[in-house]
This record gives C-alpha cells, sequence and structure tokens, in this order.
C-alpha cells in the first residue's frame, strides 16, 4: 500500500475523564468496597487506566437490600408509564455521551473504536429506547404484568455496555431491580452507566453496580434475596449456577458459549459470503459467544473460497484500538491470550494446517493475528472447543445434509450462518439448524427487537424482543 | 409593562411541513370558552384538502420506509418537544376548554404521555400482531402489518389536545400519513401541535393539519380516491353524517373507523384498535426445501 | 462446474461468447450480489478516516483522475477552451497543483479541446454511439466514434444499448463493443476505450456485474457506471461491484481493467471515499489516472478548496476557485 498509507486518525482519550479509583454504586451513590481492590488495564498498552473496588459478601448483601427496598417501595409500585420515562431518560443520555462511552470501552476492552462507535454504543442506547417503550405494554407481552423482583446479573467482558444493557434495560422495564457484576476486566463502562443512572434520578436501589470477580458474582448468584440470576459467560460457569440454584425458588436465564458453523453453498453470493465469513470470526476479535468460528465450506468451491478470504483477510488493519481505521484491536486480557495460543497451538499438533494474516503485532499489550486452520476435522479440538478469539477453523461438507449434521453435531446452539442465493434452501436448512439465531446472508447482526440465545449447551432464555420479557415476568418462565 | 401591544399570532393551516393560509382566503371567528375573540382562524376549504392529500401521499413512501426504530425516535421526540412547551399548551387547553389551570395540567401530562405511549408502539407492533403461521405444509409462512396509505382523520370537537393526539399517534405510529381536521371550536391546541410536529423531525406531510369544518371538508375526504382510510371520531353523535361520509367511502372502500356516540373518554387505555384499524396484514409464503 | 462461479486462472472465455446462449450461461453463472451486504461494505469503507499526509496525496490523486465534463446541449467553444483551461492549470494561484488527466466533450467540440489543450499531456475523451441515449443504429454509433477519434480524441467513452441488455440479447451488446472498438483505431491513432452501462437503468447489482464482465471480454479498457443524465449516477456500492469485476479479471486473465464513476461525485469526502474503495477492493494498483477516473465537473473546485485548505490551514470559499 505504498500510495496510499491510511495516516494514524487517532480518536481523542480527552472526551473521557477516567477516575484514579472507583467505588461501588449503591443505593443511588458511590461507595467503598469492603473487598480487595484490583486494578484495569488497557490490553493494548498494558497501562493500568483505575483502581475498581471489589464487593465482598457485606456488600452484596448491602446492595440486595438496597435492591429489595427500592423493589418494594418505589420500583415495584410504580406505574408502568413512570418506569417507561425513566428507561427513556436513560436511552437519550447515552446517546448524548455516546462519544465518552465508545472511547471508555475500546480502552478498556480493547475492541476498535470504530466497533464500540458504530455498533456497541448506538445499540446500547436502542435496547434501553426499545425496552422502554415495553414498561407500560406489558398486557400485550404474553407474558403477564408480574416482575419477578430482584435480578441478580453477571457479564461478560466481550461487550460490556451492550451485555450490561441487554441485561438491565428488560429488567427494570418489566418492574425489577437489579444488583449488577461487570467483568472484571471491563468495569469502566458499568461504573459511567451508573453516573448516568444518577443523571436520569433514578431511583436510589433501581440499579445496584458492583464489581469483583468471580467470587462477587458466585455470592450474588446465590445470596437467598436474589429471585432471578441472569448470566451471559463460559458455559462451564453456566453449568456451575444452574446447580447452585438447584432446590431453590431463582429463576435462570444463561447466555453460554458457541461454535457456530458458517455454511457456505456453491451458490453463495461470493463476495458477500466472504465479508460475512470475515465478519463472522474476526468481529470483536473473534470474543464472541456467537462467532461463526466454523467454516463450513462446500467442497467444490472451498479452494476458491479460501483464495478470496485469505486475499481479504490480507487487508484487515490490526493495531491501535483508538485508530479509527483499525479493524482488528487487542485481545481482551493476558489469560484470554494464553488459551487462543494453547488451542491454536493444539491445532497444528492434531495436523490442521495454519495460516495467518500477515500483520504486524505492536510489541506492548495483547494481540493476535486473525488466523484460519485449513483440513480441520470434526474431532479437532479447535473444531469443538470455543476459542474465543480470531480463528477461523475450516472444514467442508457435500451435501446439505452432511452440512446440518456437521454444523449440528456439537454440543453447543447459540447461532449458525447460511450463505446461498436459493431462499427456499435457506429455509429448509434454518429449520433443520439445532441454533438459536440463524443467520442467512449475513452474520453478526443485532437488533433489540430480535430474540437472541442458544439451544442445548449454550444456554437457556431468550434476551430481545418480546421473547426476552419472558426472563423477568412471573408469566415467562417456569 | 401594561402599555407593551402584544404581537398576536396568525392561525395558518399545516400542510406538507408549511404553514400555508387557506387558499379560499376565508377564516373564521375563533372564541375562548367564555366567548370572548381570541383569534380568525383559517377556514380550510376543499382545495386545502386536496393539497393535503397531495402531501400526505408524497410523505409516505418515506415514512413507511423509516425504521420503526426512526419512527419511535421521532414521536418520542415530538413528546419531548410537547413537554418543553407545556406553558403554552396549558394555556391553550385552558382556553379553549374552560379548565382549571390544575384540570388542565393534567390534561398535557396525558396527552404527553399518550405521545410516549405510542411511540413504544412504533417497533412491537408487528411483534404483537403479526406471527409465522404453522401451515399445514413445507412453506415457510408470515403475517407482517403494514400501514395502509393515506388516513383522513376528523379530531374530536371537544378533546381538543388528549382527544387530538390520541387519533393521530396511532395513525402514524406505523407509517400512514394523515390529513386531520382539528376541532372546529377548539383548534388552538391543534395549531400549537402542529408548530410541535414541525419542529421535531417530522418529515412534512406526513401529519396535515386543517382547522375548520368537518361536515364542509369531510365529505371531500370521504369519497376521495386517494385516501385509503377515515377516522370519524370528530363528528361523534352525529349518526346522519357520519352514514353519509361511510356511503361515500365505500366508493373505494377505505377502511372505516366509525363515529362513536359520544366522544370515548380519552383517558381509558385506547388498546390495540385505533392502530390497528389503519394496518394492512401481509402474509408471505416460501417453500422450504433445498 | 460449479453451481455458479467466477472464472479462475486460466479459465478459456474464448468459448463463452461464441453464442447468446453460451453467453447467457456464463453470465447468469456468476456469483449472485447480496444488496443488503454489498452496500454495508461498501458503506463500512466509507468510514475509514484519511487525514494529514495521507489526505494530502488523495486530495492530489483524485485532481489527476479526474476527466473535467462539459456534455450539454448548449455548449460551446468558448465553454470547451475554458474548461481544457482550467483542466490544464485548475488553481491558477497554485502552480504545484497537478492537471487532471482529462476533458470529456461531445465529439463536434473534440477540435477546439485540442486546439487548446496542444501537448499539455491532458487526454482528451469524447462521449460517442449516440450518447447518453445510445438508441440509434449501429452504423451511426460507428460514424459517431469515428467521427471523434478522427478529429483527436485519445478516448472514447461509448453507451452500452440498455435496450438490448436488459431484453436478454447480450451476443448484441458485446458485438457492438467489439465493432466500436475497432472503430476507435483511425489509421495511425487509436484512442483507449470506456464502456458506460448506465447502471442507473441497469437497476440491479447482479446486472452490473454481468455487464462488467461482458464489456471486459469484449475489449473495453475501462468500464464507466453512468452518463450522468440519469439518476442515480456513480454510487459507492455500485462501484464496489465493478472494481471486485476488474480484480477478478485480472487473476482470471492477467488483465487491467479500468473504473470511472461518472455524475454524482460531488464532494472531496465523496471522492477519498472512493479511493479508499479502490485500495482495498481492487487493490494499489489501480490507484493511478490510467487505471481510474472521476468523471465530474463540480467536484474539482471542492478538491481544490480542500487542498488549499490544507495548505493554508483556512476554509476556502467559492469566490477563490474559478467557475471554469
Amino acid at each position: 500500500m505504498s500510495i496510499f498509507q491510511y495516516a494514524p486518525a487517532p480518536e481523542s482519550r480527552a472526551v473521557v475523564d477516567i477516575k484514579e479509583s472507583y467505588g461501588l454504586f449503591v443505593n443511588g451513590e458511590f461507595t467503598s468496597g469492603a473487598g480487595t481492590a484490583f486494578k484495569t488495564v488497557n490490553p493494548a498498552t498494558e497501562e493500568v487506566l483505575a483502581e475498581v473496588a471489589e464487593a465482598d459478601a457485606s456488600d452484596v448483601d448491602r446492595a440486595v437490600k438496597a435492591a429489595r427496598k427500592a423493589y418494594d417501595k418505589v420500583w415495584g409500585p410504580m406505574p408502568g408509564r413512570e418506569r417507561a420515562k425513566y428507561l427513556y431518560r436513560i436511552a437519550r443520555i447515552i446517546q448524548e455521551r455516546s462519544r465518552e462511552l465508545a472511547v471508555l470501552e475500546t480502552l478498556d476492552n480493547g475492541k476498535p473504536i470504530k466497533e464500540a462507535r458504530d455498533v456497541d454504543v448506538p445499540t446500547v442506547a436502542a435496547h434501553f429506547f426499545y425496552y422502554a417503550g415495553w414498561a407500560d405494554k406489558l398486557e400485550h407481552s404474553g407474558y403477564g404484568t408480574t416482575p419477578l423482583g430482584v435480578a441478580g446479573q453477571v457479564i461478560p467482558w466481550n461487550f460490556p455496555l451492550l451485555m450490561l444493557a441487554w441485561k438491565v434495560a428488560p429488567a427494570l422495564a418489566c418492574g425489577n431491580t437489579v444488583v449488577l457484576k461487570p467483568a472484571e476486566t471491563t468495569p469502566l463502562t458499568a461504573l459511567l452507566f451508573a453516573e448516568i443512572c444518577q443523571q436520569a434520578d433514578l431511583p436510589p436501589g433501581v440499579v445496584n453496580i458492583l464489581t469483583g470477580a468471580g467470587e462477587t458474582g458466585r455470592a450474588i448468584v446465590e445470596h437467598p434475596g436474589v429471585d432471578k440470576v441472569a448470566f451471559t459467560g463460559s458455559t462451564d460457569v453456566g453449568k456451575a449456577i444452574a446447580r447452585a440454584v438447584a432446590g431453590t425458588d431463582k429463576k435462570v436465564t444463561l447466555e453460554l458459549g458457541g461454535k457456530a458453523a458458517n455454511i457456505v453453498f456453491d451458490d453463495a453470493p461470493m463476495d458477500q459470503a466472504v465479508e460475512g465469513i470475515v465478519n463472522g470470526i474476526f468481529f470483536n476479535q473473534g470474543h464472541v459467544c456467537c462467532a461463526g468460528s466454523r467454516l463450513l465450506v462446500q467442497e467444490s468451491v472451498a479452494d476458491e473460497v479460501l483464495e478470496r478470504l485469505k486475499r481479504r483477510m490480507a487487508t484487515l488493519r490490526l493495531g491501535d484500538p483508538l485508530d479509527k481505521n483499525t479493524d482488528v484491536g487487542a485481545i481482551n486480557s493476558a489469560a484470554q491470550l494464553a488459551r487462543i495460543r494453547e488451542l491454536s497451538e493444539a491445532g497444528e499438533a492434531e495436523g490442521a494446517e495454519r495460516w495467518s494474516a500477515p500483520c504486524e503485532l505492536p510489541t506492548s499489550g495483547y494481540w493476535f493475528a486473525p488466523t484460519l486452520f485449513t483440513g480441520v476435522s470434526q474431532a479437532h479440538r479447535i473444531a469443538r472447543e470455543e476459542i474465543f478469539g480470531p480463528v477461523l477453523s475450516v472444514l467442508t461438507f457435500r451435501t446439505p445434509s452432511e452440512a446440518v449434521e456437521k454444523a449440528n453435531n456439537t454440543p453447543y446452539g447459540l447461532s449458525a450462518g447460511i450463505w446461498t442465493e436459493k431462499g427456499s434452501r435457506i429455509l429448509d436448512v434454518a429449520g433443520r439448524l439445532r441454533a438459536g439465531v440463524v443467520w442467512a446472508n449475513t452474520f453478526n447482526k443485532f437488533d433489540p427487537t430480535s430474540p437472541f440465545g442458544g439451544y442445548k449447551e449454550s444456554g437457556y432464555g431468550r434476551e430481545g424482543g418480546r421473547h426476552g420479557l419472558a426472563a423477568y415476568l412471573k408469566g415467562g418462565q417456569a | 409593562m401594561s402599555n407593551r401591544i402584544d404581537v398576536r399570532k396568525t392561525y395558518k393551516l399545516f400542510i406538507g411541513g408549511a404553514f400555508p393560509r387557506s387558499e379560499s382566503g376565508y377564516s373564521y371567528v375563533v372564541d375562548d370558552h367564555k366567548g370572548t375573540f381570541v383569534a380568525n382562524a383559517a377556514l380550510a376549504s376543499r382545495k386545502d384538502a386536496r393539497d393535503a392529500v397531495v402531501a400526505a401521499r408524497k410523505a409516505f413512501g418515506g415514512w413507511s420506509g423509516r425504521t420503526a426504530y426512526n419512527r419511535a425516535q421521532i414521536l418520542y421526540r415530538v413528546a419531548e418537544v410537547m413537554e418543553d412547551r407545556r406553558p403554552q399548551f396549558v394555556q391553550a387547553v385552558q382556553q379553549s376548554e374552560g379548565l382549571s389551570a390544575s384540570k388542565a395540567d393534567k390534561v398535557v401530562d396525558a396527552a404527553v404521555d399518550r405521545l410516549v405511549w405510542y411511540a413504544g408502539w412504533a417497533d412491537k407492533l408487528a411483534q404483537v400482531v403479526g406471527n409465522a403461521n404453522p401451515v399445514a405444509g413445507p412453506f415457510f409462512n408470515l403475517s407482517t402489518p403494514e400501514p395502509t396509505g393515506v388516513v383522513a382523520v376528523l379530531a374530536p370537537e371537544e378533546s381538543s389536545l388528549l382527544g387530538l393526539v390520541s387519533v393521530i399517534a396511532p395513525v402514524i405510529v406505523s407509517g400512514n400519513t394523515a390529513v386531520v381536521v382539528s376541532s372546529y371550536s377548539r383548534p388552538l391546541p391543534a395549531v400549537n401541535l402542529a408548530e410541535v410536529l414541525a419542529t421535531s423531525d417530522l418529515p412534512g406531510g406526513v401529519v396535515n393539519i386543517l382547522t375548520g369544518r368537518a361536515a364542509t371538508i369531510a365529505p371531500w375526504l370521504a369519497s376521495h380516491m386517494d385516501v385509503n382510510a377515515i377516522d370519524l371520531t370528530g363528528i361523534a353523535g352525529d349518526a346522519a353524517l357520519a352514514a353519509d361520509l361511510e356511503v361515500a367511502a365505500a366508493d373505494n372502500l377505505k377502511r372505516v373507523r366509525r363515529a362513536p356516540a359520544a366522544e370515548p373518554d380519552w383517558s381509558e387505555d385506547p388498546g390495540l384498535e385505533p392502530m390497528t384499524s389503519f394496518l394492512e396484514i401481509k402474509t408471505v409464503w416460501h417453500p422450504m426445501g433445498v | 462446474m460449479p453451481t455458479t462461479s467466477t472464472p479462475g486462472v486460466g479459465w478459456d472465455l474464448s468459448d463463452v461468447t461464441r453464442s447468446d446462449a453460451a453467453l447467457r450461461r456464463f453470465l447468469h453463472g456468476l456469483p449472485g450480489v447480496d444488496q443488503v451486504g454489498a452496500e454495508a461494505r461498501a458503506a463500512a469503507l466509507g468510514t475509514r478516516s484519511i487525514k494529514t499526509t495521507a489526505k494530502e496525496q488523495a486530495l492530489d490523486l483524485a485532481i489527476r483522475m479526474v476527466d473535467l465534463t462539459t456534455l450539454e446541449g448548449q455548449d460551446t467553444p468558448g465553454k470547451v477552451r475554458a474548461l481544457a483551461s482550467k483542466a490544464m492549470r485548475p488553481d491558477p494561484t497554485d502552480p504545484t497543483c497537478p492537471a487532471t488527466a482529462a476533458v470529456c466533450v461531445y465529439p463536434d467540440l473534440v477540435g477546439v479541446a485540442k486546439d487548446t489543450l496542444g501537448d499539455s499531456g491532458v487526454n482528451i475523451a469524447a462521449v460517442a454511439t449516440a450518447f447518453p441515449s445510445g438508441r440509434a443504429a449501429r452504423d451511426i454509433k460507428l460514424a459517431d466514434t469515428r467521427d471523434a477519434v478522427e478529429a483527436g480524441a485519445d478516448e472514447i467513452d461509448m453507451v452500452i444499448d440498455r435496450g438490448a441488455f436488459l431484453s436478454g440479447r447480450y451476443l448484441e451488446v458485446f458485438e457492438e463493443i467489439v465493432a466500436v472498438k475497432e472503430a476507435c483505431t483511425q489509421g495511425e491513432r487509436s484512442a483507449h476505450l470506456k464502456v458506460i452501462f448506465e447502471t442507473g437503468e441497469l437497476q440491479t447489482y447482479d446486472n452490473v456485474r454481468r455487464a462488467s464482465w461482458l464489456a471486459m471480454m469484449a475489449g473495453g479498457h475501462f468500464i464507466k457506471t453512468s452518463t450522468g443524465k440519469v439518476q442515480p449516477a456513480a454510487t459507492l456500492p455500485v462501484t464496489m461491484i465493478m472494481l471486485e469485476a476488474v480484480r477478478d479479471y485480472r487473476l482470471a486473465t492477467g488483465q487491467m481493467v479500468g473504473v470511472k464513476p461518472a455524475g454524482g461525485i460531488r464532494t472531496a469526502k465523496d471522492a477519498i471515499k472512493y479511493l479508499v474503495m479502490v485500495n482495498e477492493v481492487a487493490g494499489p494498483d489501480w490507484l493511478d489516472p490510467d487505471w481510474f477516473r472521476f468523471g465530474a465537473s463540480t467536484l474539482l473546485n471542492d478538491l481544490l478548496m480542500q487542498r488549499t485548505k490544507m495548505r493554508t490551514g483556512r476554509y476556502s470559499g467559492p469566490d477563490y476557485v474559478t467557475l471554469d
């Protein structure tokens, strides 16, 4: 690219005011945590961004009590049309502070600013906007109008603010109050959200944000004062939660891992399919539960697809997440990078052939070049285990039935992609795939009106749309 | 202080996003509830109605083509702007309907909240009144609601703000465009509303407001072959006129929302009917097979 | 053989143009274009941020790629002389500003342009073949072409017969392009041929992809989006489809073909978006006036104003650029 080097186009950090240290947000105020404070780091540079409090069991207890009081006295009795207006306020403030939120998300998470700005933050605002409109219409939901009470919510690090929106918006719209724990590597946008709740004059105790790690999460999930548990994260932890609530009255929804098949037929719209493959696994550095991490390509077009794919991958720009031209950002943490490396080495050891897009990795921070493995079979670890990184495993198939079989041959069942110009095939294959979200001739599309969630070990319950209300109303689930 | 002469407002029509006078040049006297002169309002003619239908038809493609999310945002913005101009609306309602300040206040509260309620329907209607159909065969079958087109609306005579908002919002939230005949004796809140609509990112022509007599204008709208539906709420109680209009509407089988015997209690939950009356359900079949 | 496929290396394309049926099978066997996906990619490429040195280079390159155009019934020799002067020296206050690639005029004014341009290096492109409608008998179109070449045109911008294309007479369209290309060589003069599709009339991206392959196989040097007389004219997604086509054509045959979006490109910001698309879709080899052109008139002034702003740090205004 010698004629046209894009000069650095960095988004300014000046819009964000990151404090040196943060407390917990309980009952409408920031307070100190009784646990051991920890640091959150910018994964692109390894620079410390802030110190964050840890909530211990006593803090969790305080927060749950505050949420219970707010539920009993304020939020529960409040008419839906008034709850709605709080949520609309929050949606508007998110729109107003969108640049600040996008920059903060990029600094704390490592994702490219282009994605935080164009995907994450607008979808967050839209989520609050959508659910605000349900608060006064629950009689049309199909699930009754009675909320569950206090919701304990634990979210992951891959889409920190968006995952918060997916949890908080429907919970509040239905009349519940929440105690939410953001991931320990990405607490900052949740804490800024707490400020936004204050700006919106949200009654104290309706939203409580507790920072911490696994122990804090466990304490929230197991607290007897929590009526509803909502978790997004790994399948292993999801199973532990399912065990922990056994024998109690707690309702649970889980949104867990995936190993989605992206199926490309010989009559796919080829250029768009290549974009869809790239988007499916390299968007957000592959840190996506519904990532199209297994490419199932029809054997007759496999060579052509791979050639085009490699050519396209070579134009991906990896680097400073704050640079507006960056396509691929940093891996979220050293631990995640180690896991990606370990599984990639396993892939090579098991005989798959590895190819990475040529790119220069910065010397500090956590980075992994977009990579694909060919010659992968269903038995390989890299075809079965969720890598949660920018690594694509390529397998082939001969017939539609074989594609469906291979796609379904996994304990996961979150999402899938189908690429073909034939409408009836899309509908037939979609009907046979055991996956909660099927994308045809597109991928990684999210909308607040569209339900999202998995079959099998990808979890249970749906987030988004009318069906997303079921998780937060008594008439919604057993 | 008391020597200052105020600059009185001219009350014009609202067509295609602009504020023209009536092409007829006519106006009529508007008094407040005590009988005191307030203003001369434009008296809409059949030609104004014709122009409004043209504007509404022109705006329909764009308005119905926007995402539901976008329409929701715009309706919410209308609520924001109305809330921001609360004192003006409270005064207009008091003046028109003779309510006390606190009652007028509650009316404005309810009107804003009603707008917010409807805003939230834009991206949910399809989920509540649309659905997949489990036909007995290998077919994907989906029913979705679509807006019917240009809707003529006779706004209520008495409830000059809350009733007005309650007949306009359900029409446009799903993508229809509207030609509205306001209350004849109480047109001022409608004119204020027009100003709010003009500054809320609502595209011109989506809502057109004609101040004038329903009995004069409505027959032209009811018989107009480029109007898809008509809401007769504004002539509640006038059974004879309502029947005539329904006969005229039959010429192109307009969808008719009939005139009630009396104006309803606008504070009640409207339910889905004001929206579904102006929706078409489209059902699409597609085979499923490799 | 797969259901649909793009020709790969070594495919023999001469078979394909032997009959209308063969040509149709080939063109309809190319992979389809998903409209939503294509438009999303084009929009995403439009979010690239090009600043400082990259922007300076891009502006100069864009200026050098402009075919400065006047195609109006009311064109006169005076108008064409002014246009040609501007093409040679776009910014009278700054001699470092490069000249444009060409001027583009109706054939009967080629002589006037030639007199003004001399051997300045700015080419003369003439529209021909009953531009813009393309509705005339074959021999009239060929005479139109020959006329322009003899008068001194370096490049011919022809229009395809959209009526024939849309009614499926692909071979007819193909043969017409071949004939016009032949007519571009008159004695010692040989003009380059650009083939205009009028993408606004072809409507679908699938049609644009097919027209691209058809024109390239017929020997066009450049494929061009529009006449500028029909809306929509050039758009980013349509140009992207054509860039994909030239990229794939080179992979299959080794031959490069140029791309020219024309009409509706008004701002420097737009032009830079096109350059980003060229860079990332076809590749940097196409970032040269020999392989990419802008058919434009008002665009040039916006490029000049942006260039001035980069030089002086101040926003410029219309008084500081010439009208023509």
